[in-house]
């Protein structure tokens, strides 16, 4: 049982990390997040098969995206998400308006593009919860003011 | 809506994150990295950089005043695993001039679920490197490094602390 500062500051070391690594390889302005997200992947994946392992089937696929919205939420990032739409078709938006890695940079504007790094880690997480629930999809982060973030799911149907 | 209420335990899931979390960048490390040598390194100085800041947390918490003894110090540092990983190392072989001991331990919440393949790799480097960190923010320089490792095979995990010197307060640069 680990602190949660510890955690928090091994996020920021990882994406230090791949910054690093991005810098040495490649010749694109982009900062390269893939590894950040496939640590989230991996990660993700591999919690969720963990704390799902005593609950109930779920009963569809939205039963799915409220387990995530609420305890699995509640656990990682301290807090329900705020609001969570769908178009019944596929496209999840989760809301949360005081996202936990967020918080502590600013409160509007200032710093906007460096949001990105942040949000990688967690796009990847919820992708990999969900793999593993057998859900495979698309995860995409929009911040438009700190610290408040959507979180976009598009399920990948076959 | 029964379900609405948390059934997971957040302490728990947390402290499963972290594993898992550690987990995966390790992999990705030795996907990226050839040389296991540079994932020590690596892993080392992430821990390190980590150390650097996590000192500034222990001292606002426990309201430690400055050690002036390593026996202190090595109290400072149990004190610090139960808080950040809630594990409690044994402090023992002390050298005689006392400026060296270790800390075992045979349970850590790091290296959970991890069995090694046999190449060289230092796992758990992470938590020499945090030690290096924040004692190098109280100007103590120390050496730290593994003797046994669970993860080998050995029966207990011993991180081996070496005092090397107190560091001086230096006049900036260009001052004088």
């Amino acid at each position: 049982m680990a602190d949660d500062i510890v955690f928090e500051l091994l996020h920021s070391e990882i994406i230090n990390y791949a910054m690093e690594q991005s810098k040495d390889n490649s010749e694109k302005k982009e900062a390269d997040l893939s590894i950040v997200e496939y640590i989230g992947f991996a990660a993700g994946y591999k919690v969720m098969e963990r704390l799902t392992r005593e609950w109930s089937r779920f009963k569809d696929e939205l039963d799915t995206m409220k387990f995530v919205c609420t305890d699995f939420w509640t656990c990682i990032y301290k807090k329900q998400i705020d609001n969570l739409r769908t178009n019944h078709q596929g496209v999840y938006v989760l809301q949360d308006n005081a996202f936990r890695f967020l918080t502590n940079f600013s409160n509007g504007q200032q710093y906007l593009e460096y949001a990105p790094r942040y949000v990688a880690y967690t796009c990847g997480l919820i992708r990999g919860g969900l793999a593993n629930l057998s859900i495979n999809s698309i995860v995409t982060a929009e911040v438009q003011s700190m610290p408040s973030c959507k979180f976009h799911i598009h399920v990948q149907r076959v | 809506m029964s379900r609405q209420t948390s059934r997971l335990d957040a302490k728990k899931v947390n402290s499963e994150l972290l594993t898992l979390t550690y987990g995966a960048l390790v992999s990705q490390m030795l996907k990226e990295i050839d040389n296991t040598d540079d994932v020590n390194k690596q892993l080392e100085r992430i821990g390190y950089n980590m150390g650097v800041r996590l000192i500034e947390d222990f001292l606002a918490r426990t309201t430690s005043t400055r050690c002036l003894e390593m026996r202190e110090t090595a109290d400072k540092i149990q004190q610090a695993f139960r808080l950040y990983l809630n594990m409690q190392p044994t402090v023992t072989s002390w050298s005689s001039s006392g400026d060296e001991f270790s800390l075992v331990w045979d349970q850590c919440p790091l290296s959970e679920w991890v069995e090694m393949p046999n190449n060289g790799l230092k796992y758990c480097m992470l938590i020499p490197g945090a030690i290096r960190g924040a004692l190098q923010m109280v100007q103590l320089e120390v050496q730290c490094w593994f003797v046994q490792d669970q993860l080998k095979g050995d029966p207990v995990t011993e991180l081996r602390v070496k005092y090397i010197k107190r560091l001086e307060d230096a006049v900036p640069a260009g001052e004088d």
